[in-house]
């Protein structure tokens, strides 16, 4: 006779809570995903210590403006572009020129014109001209959509990199630029990694602020309806290829800016920041948190980041790979995310 | 005549989709375009539109040659609801009402315009926070027939409005579309393959055979011959029916 009280437990209802329990956390992977990714990254930062924790942040203000800036584009108005890290590459480099203050004068060494601006002269150039070059390659652009514009984009991409590797009279080709300052205003520098940090959250959060109020205005459901029309929309009075180019401009701004925080950040770029696979990651953290979902694009950033730098500290995996495993576990969370939740931790819409 | 298409030939390449088609519809008149598929019916629509190449003869619009961009067409009163009813399904249903006149500046305007439509589609008010993709097939043709008249139009382009629908739906869409006509006054030009319900509201009918007019007339003209016979199930030529 076993106790009564195992008696009493339901031995069929027991086999079936292991299913319940993940039928009821199904409606909550968003609050599952927040929790978990904010948990690990305050333990992780706790961790690993201050300075650490810092200079994490600023890598994620970086790519969430990216993240988020992108999404405007694939998940807002359904353009799957992955030629983003053009318009970044842009903004680093406008950035790199106009600011870099170093010297060139080893014999052999290839000289470009200083020009010294601060950063926050040159940074609206940065915006600007990403912009303008989002607006030539746009025009050219709408004639596309779906699997055509993940092609053109892709041309892009790699015209852009070609063009900061060789054209060495302003890029310094593979050599890079150097001595790119720190942001400075008014007699106040941000030389700190702290107030770096500060500084990059600040324009995250204006970059949130402004794409917030975009896709909530009536600009917005026009993008939307974009996503899932753009052949319909002409009926009732747009011009669907304006809508396009505006929202892609815009967007190019966004990512010509975080270029020029990124390049003052680094101090020093060169042509293999801006490579395809930055763009296909970037791509990957927008489709992991989530299309058409701010809130998911940060999300999806922060665990990125927290992945490719986190895998630094595995204790079985050398430093040498470290690299290599970050681009396969990434791949392989994309899969698993194709399979089992293909709106992304957030969003709304399925790619 | 409100809208009248003048020996319209519309072409894909070699083959025409439509050939010198005549038809014209009054001031609150009600039209059909009938025929079997690929007669071009709904390429009538589109060539009012500007979304196929029209590569010979005129669409006149009120005295005036009708040449506009697509997305000047409705700012000038005509409205199109497009086959297979095509709402933004991640939109809510006001929302989707918002998108037929958002080219409007006057907000008082709009409101106006979307409490008239609520009220002539009582489900639409009913269901007005809801997303698109929550409804039925029946409500989202009445919600794109909604989201057409936001536009204030004169002239109605209905492409196919009761198809893939239940037979107690079709004649709702049908007394929806005859309210429309009869309230508002609005002209009406529909493509439809049900002949019974849309004869029974027209006032004149087309029958279009590969790209052609083989017949208009009053809806009892085409109902005493059997021309719609000829155009759906083909013509039967004497040699044949001797065998």
């Amino acid at each position: 006779m076993p106790p009564a009280f195992l008696a009493a437990i339901d031995h069929k209802r027991l086999g079936q809570l292991p299913r319940q329990m993940w039928n009821s956390s199904q409606g909550n992977v968003e609050v599952w995903a927040n929790v978990v990714i904010i948990a690990w990254a305050a333990a992780f930062m706790l961790w690993q210590g201050e300075g650490f924790a810092i200079s994490v942040g600023t890598i994620f203000a970086i790519w969430a403006i990216l993240a988020v800036s992108l999404n405007l584009v694939v998940g807002f108005t359904g353009l799957l572009s992955i030629g983003h890290v053009g318009f970044f590459g842009t903004g680093a480099y406008v950035m790199a020129v106009l600011s870099s203050t170093a010297t060139y004068d080893q014999p052999h060494s290839v000289g470009i014109p200083t020009f010294g601006l601060p950063f926050f002269a040159a940074l609206p150039v940065s915006a600007l001209l990403a912009g303008l070059v989002a607006l030539m390659v746009g025009i050219a652009f709408n004639r596309f959509r779906d699997d055509i514009y993940v092609l053109v984009s892709f041309g892009f991409t790699i015209i852009a990199f070609n063009v900061f590797l060789n054209w060495s009279s302003l890029t310094r080709g593979p050599f890079g630029i150097h001595e790119i300052p720190r942001p400075e205003i008014g007699g106040m520098v941000f030389d700190g990694e702290l107030e770096f940090l500060l500084l990059a959250l600040a324009f995250l959060a204006l970059i949130v602020l402004v794409s917030w109020l975009l896709v909530s205005s009536s600009f917005g459901r026009v993008l939307t309806a974009i996503r899932e029309d753009e052949r319909a929309i002409e009926v009732f009075g747009y011009r669907a290829t304006h809508y396009k180019l505006a929202v892609w401009v815009i967007s190019a701004m966004m990512a010509g800016l975080a270029g020029g925080l990124f390049a003052s950040w680094t101090s020093f770029i060169d042509p293999n920041s801006f490579i395809l696979l930055e763009s296909v990651l970037l791509v990957c953290i927008v489709i992991l948190g989530g299309l058409a979902s701010i809130r998911g694009s940060l999300l999806g950033a922060m665990a990125f980041v927290l992945l490719a730098e986190g895998m630094r500290f595995l204790p079985f995996l050398p430093n040498e790979y470290v690299g290599q495993a970050r681009q396969v576990v990434l791949g392989l969370l994309l899969v698993l995310l194709m399979l089992f939740r293909p709106q992304g931790l957030a969003g709304r819409y399925k790619l | 005549m409100d809208l009248q298409l003048v020996d319209v030939s519309v072409g894909y390449g070699a083959v025409r989709a439509l050939d010198e088609v005549t038809l014209g519809i009054g001031k609150g008149e009600v039209v059909a375009v009938m025929g079997p598929n690929g007669a071009g019916k709904s390429t009538v629509l589109k060539a009012v539109m500007g979304l196929v190449p029209v590569v010979a003869g005129h669409v006149y619009w009120r005295q005036g040659l009708l040449v506009a961009a697509t997305h000047e067409i409705v700012k000038k009163g005509i409205a199109f609801v497009p086959q297979g009813r095509r709402v933004f399904t991640h939109l809510t249903i006001r929302e989707n009402l918002e998108m037929g006149c958002l080219y409007l500046a006057d907000r008082e305007e709009k409101e106006r315009r979307m409490d008239s439509v609520m009220e002539l589609f009582p489900i639409l008010y009913e269901k007005r926070r809801d997303l698109a993709s929550q409804m039925s097939g029946g409500q989202q043709q009445m919600l794109a027939l909604g989201r057409g008249l936001m536009a204030d139009p004169e002239l109605l382009l209905l492409d196919e409005p009761t198809l893939g629908l239940a037979p107690i739906v079709v004649k709702e869409v049908f007394q929806k579309v005859a309210e429309i006509n009869e309230n508002l006054n609005t002209s009406i030009l529909v493509v439809e393959h049900n002949i019974k319900g849309v004869l029974s509201l027209t006032d004149r009918a087309s029958v279009l055979d590969k790209g052609k007019v083989v017949h208009h007339g009053s809806p009892q003209s085409i109902l005493e011959t059997d021309i719609l016979t000829e155009v759906f199930l083909g013509r039967v030529s004497p040699e044949e029916e001797e065998a």
